[in-house]
């Protein structure tokens, strides 16, 4: 058992999903050849001016509400200045004294417990350009497509005392952004990144320790993996009688540790002023008003509403929210169907097996909502047997098309008439006549061998009760 | 025909009646330029080439009966305004190479009035300084005596109309810097009203301060250039939602009832006699027109250079750190970027330049700022609200443009602080976002043209135009010889 607990905050930064960059018409949009998409504004070239795009604006107002935040009636930018060659401004604008955002909180349930994290603000910022070092010809080369891309930065209270805590709030955040539709969190894309503030105190102690800042957390692995290292590396300096230095650190995942970039001593003076080049803003309680009420249906308003219309169990209403491309898939199939409960089982079960080993991409379904639907209702109504609904299933992911198309092009269908069945379960009878003795010595068990072999040898084309009902009257008579 | 201090008017009808082509009037100007600007040294860029296609373009619409005001007009720009395709150095070494790709909106504004691109003027670099002395290239001298300093930083622009090497030309204003020169070259300049003419593509040098404005060889002209120049803006979030009148509106009306403040400060032991005595004259001759001269104070007028110099240069040293060598501009040598950047903006800055960063940079620094830059900002409200006040009982305030007339190149060259001083009279301008106009009152007993600043309400451009063509046209200016 530690001797210390540790306390976290967090400050994560996402990329608002707007059409053009905060401060120019350039595309907002990831990637593209680089230094494609950036004009004389955001490469900073002399004389020109940013002008706020005010979309943006009213996604950082979304964020604070979905996060429960005070809303600044007013609101004005400042500059950090600072050189890097990945800033063509040598200052970012963003947000010191007066951020949209102030004082909010999420709710996170960790291991089945409830908790509040408090947030202490949300600002709106432009993002920098990226470097790309070439190590062969020994030249750095700096791609400005995504400069001036809109950014806010969530700043927590230090609310957080373990990893799970971490990655609970995180994973909750990366949820309300996307369904606010402000962020779409790909952490691959650096779409939301995460840094840790971590320190660690004596247990019982009132005080907080000296803290560190970890920073390239690029995976929730990454981000998981790095708190429990630093708070090992801080627990040990400090039994060795050793100090906790206040500096920030870059998580090397490949080694496994945390390395210093840069210390408190020598950390920027940014040197912050108000932007004279753009006005402050005062929002009036209509304009927050109509930004409130454009808000999207929010997971647990999505939860709610999958348990109390469609009588989904809670856990599978979590699980189908819990990645809004499967939640706002099961909304079109939902629509489509007489029987959305059976649609979110069979989407929880089959459909969400196949995600998980790669065999469905959610960011590319072949099909409809309603073609998974209508294939639900062929299987809840007895006329694809589940097997066979499993093979269309395959198919529409591979292919995509209609499920009952496939289901005729492959005669997967579940038959009316019952010559065939007949005709193949006399000829296993026929065959086996052990089994059927010990049937009829009252071994119950060997009636699952005869319809393992019925199904086997109909392949789908009875329903499983008319196979069953037929085997019974045979051996009973 | 004779273009010694020819009027835009004068320009016009003579293209309009074809008694001369657009391609021939600014070939005239190129002869000027090319007999005196040897010694002159107002323009860094002469843009012959691109003035012939652009003038045969001005003939077209002429010929077409589709010119407008500025339609075949000559006029230079101040190299810190960017054109798309010719060089804008702002006299840096910094930037003696950069070519923008793109065209500030005023020069945009022109190019839809058909205007003609005589060249780019030199000024102090980087638009610091208030004698072009600081300008890398070319150090301008004043036209009515070569020894002299033309007045900065718009120096290269009034020296060019002063001469007659072009009929009208675009400065900048951050703090005075199109007053003061257009005094010590005897020419008229107008600073706008903060966000009436749009700031996107001048080269920053104090955001909160800059604006544009022309130097023209009167009041008139400048009404005329203001009618072209200005428009609301969607690329600069600082440019006034306010409509924009016809600037010709006023002029020639009388200044009967006029209201002209003149506030004690303005006219302290700190200004020279004779400066002082002529625009007092220049005053009586309004008087004696039915204005009414208002004694009044505005005493925050002492603080106003310490407000202003913090202002400015934290702004500047924000501003001016995009000139890095990475993207564009001078690159020096280092292994590293940090050393890259040092290197290149130790030599591509001058003395000038690296002092106001130096001080803006202070100013903001962690532990400074609330002392100074958050002070200053306490100090610009005062100011506002002070200058409310004489405008509560006046129509427009009037003071002499600068302590002094031109003086000689080198005088002030070793004491940064003295010729900060020397702003004492236009700076609080800028501070209030004030529109302001510089015309000429006299002349001292060695020649040297001595002006004065009719100052106005906020966008209220027409009635400063008004009184300084009121005044204009009792006044007889003398061009100088070269």
């Amino acid at each position: 058992m530690s001797a210390y607990f540790p306390t976290m905050g967090l400050e994560i930064h996402a990329e608002l999903l707007t059409n053009s960059k905060v401060f120019c018409t350039c595309s907002a949009e990831f990637g593209g050849e680089p230094n494609s998409r950036c004009c004389p504004v955001c490469s900073g070239l002399p004389g020109t001016l940013p002008v706020l795009n005010r979309r943006a604006v009213e996604y950082i107002i979304k964020a604070g509400y979905v996060m429960n935040c005070d809303i600044s009636r007013f609101t004005k930018w400042d500059r950090k200045n600072y050189f890097y060659p990945d800033l063509p401004k040598a200052y970012q604008i963003s947000q010191m004294p007066r951020p949209v955002c102030l004082d909010g909180h999420v709710d996170i349930k960790v291991n089945g417990e409830d908790k509040v994290i408090r947030i202490n603000r949300i600002h709106l910022e432009e993002d920098a350009g990226k470097l790309v070092h070439d190590d062969v010809n020994r030249i750095s080369l700096a791609d400005y497509n995504r400069c001036g891309i809109p950014l806010i930065e969530i700043v927590t209270e230090p609310d957080f005392h373990s990893a799970d805590e971490v990655i609970a709030f995180f994973e909750k955040i990366k949820l309300l952004l996307q369904y606010a539709g402000i962020c779409d969190c790909k952490m691959e894309q650096g779409s939301i990144r995460c840094d840790v503030n971590i320190s660690i105190a004596p247990k019982g102690s009132n005080e907080l320790g000296t803290r560190t800042e970890l920073k390239n957390l690029n995976s929730l692995k990454a981000i998981a993996k790095a708190i429990e290292i630093e708070i090992d590396r801080q627990e040990e300096l400090l039994d060795n009688g050793e100090k906790v230095i206040q500096q920030t650190r870059r998580f090397n995942e490949a080694a496994g540790e945390t390395v210093a970039m840069r210390s408190k001593e020598d950390a920027h003076d940014y040197r912050y002023f108000p932007d004279p080049d753009i006005p402050p803003i005062i929002f009036t309680e209509e304009e927050l008003d109509d930004i409130r009420a454009s808000l999207p249906e929010m997971p647990e308003q999505r939860v709610a509403r999958y348990v109390e219309k469609y009588g989904v169990n809670v856990k599978d209403a979590d699980t189908i929210v819990g990645d809004k491309r499967v939640c706002d898939f099961f909304d079109e199939a939902a629509q489509d169907s007489s029987n959305p409960k059976a649609v979110a089982n069979y989407l929880v079960g089959e459909f969400m097996r196949r995600v998980n080993l790669g065999e469905l991409d959610l960011d590319n379904i072949k099909f409809s909502g309603k073609q998974f639907a209508q294939l639900v209702e062929y299987l809840y109504g007895d006329k694809l047997s589940q097997a066979n609904a499993k093979v269309v299933l395959g198919e529409m992911a591979e292919n995509g098309g209609d499920p009952k198309a496939i289901a005729d092009e492959k005669d997967l269908w579940i038959k009316e008439d019952n010559d065939l069945l007949a005709e193949v379960v006399d000829e296993i009878i026929a065959n086996n006549p052990k089994p059927v003795e010990q049937y009829k010595n009252g071994d119950q068990k060997v009636f699952g061998f005869f319809m393992g072999q019925a199904n086997k040898a109909l392949k789908g084309a009875a329903s499983p009760k008319a196979i069953q009902d037929y085997i019974r009257k045979k051996l009973s008579e | 025909m004779d273009l010694t201090r020819a009027k835009i008017r004068d320009l016009r009808k003579a293209l309009d009646t074809k008694e001369i082509g657009a391609a021939e009037l600014c070939g005239e100007y190129f002869k000027k330029i090319e007999a005196s600007d040897d010694k002159l040294l107002s323009y860094i860029t002469v843009t012959k080439d691109k003035a012939m296609e652009m003038a045969a373009d001005a003939q077209k619409k002429i010929d077409a009966g589709e010119a407008s005001m500025l339609t075949g007009i000559p006029i230079a720009i101040k190299d810190n305004i960017c054109t798309d395709g010719v060089k804008t150095t702002c006299s840096s070494k910094m930037l003696e190479n950069f070519v923008p790709p793109y065209d500030a909106t005023v020069i945009e504004n022109l190019k839809n009035e058909g205007y003609v691109l005589l060249g780019k003027t030199s000024m102090d670099e980087f638009a610091m300084g208030g004698s072009n002395q600081t300008s890398a290239f070319a150090k301008t001298k004043n036209p009515y005596d070569l020894e002299r300093v033309p007045g900065g930083s718009s120096g290269g622009s009034a020296a060019a109309v002063s001469a007659s090497l072009a009929p009208c030309a675009l400065g900048s204003d951050t703090g005075g810097s199109i007053r003061q020169p257009a005094s010590f070259c005897g020419v008229t300049g107008i600073k706008p009203t903060y966000g009436r003419v749009s700031r996107y593509g001048l080269v920053a040098f104090a955001s909160s301060l800059d604006q544009i404005g022309p130097i023209c060889n009167d009041a008139h002209d400048c009404a005329i250039m203001l009618n072209a120049i200005c428009s609301q803006d969607a690329h600069d979030a600082t440019s006034a939602r306010v409509d924009i009148p016809d600037f010709t509106a006023k002029l020639g009306q009388s200044v009967k009832g006029m209201k002209i403040a003149m506030p004690k400060e303005f006219y302290s032991d700190d200004i020279d006699d004779e400066v002082k005595s002529s625009v007092v004259a220049a005053a009586k001759t309004l008087e004696a027109q039915g204005a009414q001269l208002i004694d009044c104070s505005i005493p925050g007028l002492k603080y106003a250079i310490p407000a202003y110099y913090l202002i400015a240069c934290a702004e500047a040293a924000s501003n001016l750190s995009r000139f890095d060598g990475i993207k564009y501009g001078y690159r020096g040598e280092g292994r590293t970027f940090e050393d890259l950047i040092r290197d290149s903006r130790s030599k591509g800055f001058g003395e000038e330049v690296k002092r106001r960063i130096l001080l803006g940079n202070y100013a903001l620094s962690s532990g400074y700022y609330d002392a100074y830059y958050k002070k200053a900002l306490a100090l610009k409200q005062e100011i506002i609200k002070e200058y409310n006040e004489v405008f509560d009982i006046a129509d427009v305030i009037l003071t002499p443009t600068a302590p002094s007339v031109a003086y000689k190149i080198g005088a002030q060259d070793n004491d940064p602080v003295k010729m900060y001083l020397a702003d004492i009279c236009t700076v609080t301008v800028n501070i209030a976002g004030l529109p302001g106009i510089n015309t000429t009152c006299g002349y001292t007993g060695e020649g040297m043209p001595i002006g004065m600043s009719v100052i106005g309400k906020r966008f209220d451009e027409q009635t400063i135009l008004q009184c300084a063509d009121a005044f204009e046209q009792t006044f007889a200016p003398t061009a100088p010889k070269l």
